[in-house]
């Protein structure tokens, strides 16, 4: 932590910039967390961060947005962009713009939720495999380094193509059961250097029971490694999620950029010279990825200073 | 020396480990995916050779039957090669139709990702000497959103574009329908020509990982005491850049470079299929679309093994390699 306030040291010319300019600074940092003025500070997880957040809004204001109902599908089918339809229609005759923007709905809730369980996941496992150590240590990390080397594209397929039933959250949940080891591995070594620090052993020493020392001594400290995994994870979801989609192993009926891709793709899109159709979802997960990655740039600056800008 | 025993027995654990996880999938979900296919060969009105049944109950079990027997009878199977038979390309086996498939992978993926690596490694090593000026900036905010793009994007944009529309490239096969599967250089340039494609779909966001390990890993070099130690000994910019940074930030890499083999894997089944290549990307995505549960199964233990090789490969030339990790125990 003293490393993370060593960093918000004010540049030389704020001393010059007045007493008043200093004072409002020190009100804003009093108020806002130091995490959140490294990240605003660089200017990449600054751009990141209104990037993320034009999705987020597109997506809760989807209904007022769209100009259509998504799943209306009465229009001319497979038509060419035009003034009523800005980037054509589908095979069934619906407005394929429409589509795009509720699509963001399903890629965030994917984001959130893999993301989530991903990251909890690899969060007991990690914690557990480098707070207790020996054996059990040995037999989670054999498991956290199979799961990084087995291929995780191929091994979702199979898992999502053996599922009895179809859905958003089969996907979801075949994310979070093959995603969780990334993060695992990064907290186990974390847990390991952190385990060896005097204020752990002092706690130990005071009788502080094993849950206290893991929630309030140890997790505080990762935050920020918690926060990138986090993100990470839900990345990779949300990616994940619309390949599964593409291959066509999820639930085609759900309209998604993945979903979007795949009937585009297999209604022949580009024969009919809609490529529109078929690059407009996929830019859309791009810049979702991208605003996301945008935003690790300050958070990795957050656990290694000598990443930050100057 | 206990370095490599340890990572001997990590590989022989995985193996085993991989072969159990493509045993338990199938079994776990319920549904009975060996009788869907055995109704599906009389639906077809082939006569069910008793042979094939065995060999769908080898690889998916019955029910009925008890589990441990049916893990001895898939291990056996495995021991032998036999893999059963694919129910779409009937009456070959599932190996006959990997082994046509996989030399067409193996090149495509082994050379964009040999490719991958030196130029996504030269940019990082260059961006972080120039860390901070226009190149760095330029080289790590368009690697990140070029390696955000979907591989499934790149490869349909490719196809509309260069192939469709501009007519440069074929737009689809391995090779065109005039030659024949030779080692002769009108084929070999026919397969090239045919490879160029799919191999860019897979370059375009390939090295864009490698750039930022690169970069992030040289950043950390180059502000380490012994760089600075050079830098004091007034040695050349070019040998502290090559022989301190570059030289050093390398070596993380080559693990991830074999990890990474199981990304671009995954990236090959979607762009083969897009551009109907005949490898084992392609073959995997139609045994998908036809619930071909034998053939889908055997191509994932093989690009598993695969994966898992190459990785072991990797750990034992890094042992080499780096004297720290061999005698650090791990």
């Amino acid at each position: 932590m003293s490393e993370m306030r060593d960093s918000v040291v004010r540049p030389p010319t704020l001393a010059q910039a007045g007493v008043e300019a200093e004072q409002e600074e020190d009100e804003r940092q009093r108020h806002l967390p130091t995490w959140f003025l490294i990240l605003w500070r660089n200017m990449r997880s600054r751009f990141g961060m209104f990037l993320l957040l034009a999705f987020i809004l597109v997506a809760i204001f989807a209904p007022l947005l769209a100009p259509y109902n998504p799943r209306d599908n009465t229009f001319m089918p497979t038509q060419l962009p035009s003034t009523a339809h800005w980037l054509g229609t589908t095979q069934s005759g619906e407005d394929v713009l429409s589509q795009l923007i509720y699509g963001a709905r399903t890629s965030l809730l994917v984001g959130i939720l893999a993301g989530a369980g991903a990251t909890l996941i690899g969060l007991v496992i990690g914690l557990i495999a480098g707070y207790v150590g020996g054996l059990t240590d040995e037999i989670l990390s054999f498991f956290i380094n199979l799961a990084l080397v087995i291929p995780a594209l191929p091994l979702m397929i199979v898992i999502a193509a053996y599922s009895p039933v179809k859905g958003i959250w089969v996907i979801i949940i075949v994310i979070i059961v093959t995603g969780w080891a990334w993060g695992a591995r990064v907290k186990r070594a974390q847990m390991v250097t952190l385990r060896e620090r005097d204020y752990i052993t002092a706690a130990v020493f005071a009788g502080d029971s094993m849950p206290r020392i893991v929630f309030r001594e140890i997790l505080p400290n990762m935050m920020s490694l918690v926060i990138a995994a986090y993100i990470g994870a839900a990345s990779a979801a949300i990616g994940a999620e619309a390949s599964l989609e593409f291959i066509g192993v999820g639930d085609p009926t759900v309209i998604s950029w993945g979903t979007m891709s795949y009937w585009a793709n297999n209604s022949g899109a580009l024969l009919t010279g809609q490529w529109l159709w078929i690059a407009a979802p996929g830019l859309a997960l791009a810049l979702l990825i991208t605003s996301l990655a945008l935003i690790n740039f300050g958070i990795d600056a957050l656990s290694n200073p000598k990443l930050r800008e100057e | 020396m206990v370095y490599f025993l340890r990572r001997i027995a990590f590989f022989i654990v995985t193996l085993w480990a991989a072969i159990t996880l493509n045993f338990i999938i199938p079994r776990i979900q319920g549904g009975d995916p060996a009788q869907a296919i055995v109704q599906s060969f009389a639906g077809q009105g082939q006569g069910v050779d008793p042979a094939q049944v065995q060999a769908v109950r080898l690889m998916l079990g019955i029910p009925n039957e008890n589990l441990f027997q049916q893990y001895i009878d898939y291990l056996k199977a495995i021991g032998h090669g036999q893999f059963g038979l694919s129910y779409t390309y009937f009456p070959y086996t599932v190996t006959h139709m990997i082994l046509q498939a996989l030399p067409w992978t193996l090149v495509l993926i082994g050379v964009t990702h040999i490719l991958s690596f030196f130029i996504g490694t030269a940019v990082g090593a260059w961006a972080a000497w120039r860390r901070n000026q226009l190149f760095d900036s330029l080289a790590t905010s368009i690697s990140t959103f070029l390696g955000t793009l979907p591989f499934f994007w790149t490869g349909l944009m490719l196809l509309y574009f260069l192939a469709f529309k501009l007519g440069w490239f074929p737009d689809s096969g391995g090779y065109s329908g005039h030659e024949s599967i030779a080692f002769s250089f009108s084929f070999l340039k026919d397969a090239a020509y045919h490879a160029i494609l799919p191999a860019l779909a897979l370059l375009i966001t390939g090295p864009m990982g490698w750039i930022m390990g690169m970069r992030n890993n040289m950043i950390q070099i180059l502000g380490d005491d012994y760089t600075r130690l050079a830098r004091a000994k007034g040695l050349s910019e070019a040998r502290i850049a090559m022989m301190y940074g570059a030289r050093n930030a390398i070596l993380p890499n080559v693990t991830a470079f074999a990890i990474s083999l199981g990304g671009i894997m995954g990236g090959s089944i979607i762009v083969e299929q897009i551009f109907n290549y005949p490898g084992m990307g392609r073959l995997f995505f139609e045994s998908i679309g036809n619930h071909d549960y034998p053939l889908m199964q055997t191509i994932f233990l093989f690009i598993t093994v695969g994966v898992l090789t190459a990785n072991f490969l990797a750990d034992m030339l890094y042992g080499v390699l780096d004297p720290r990790v061999r005698r650090g125990g791990r």
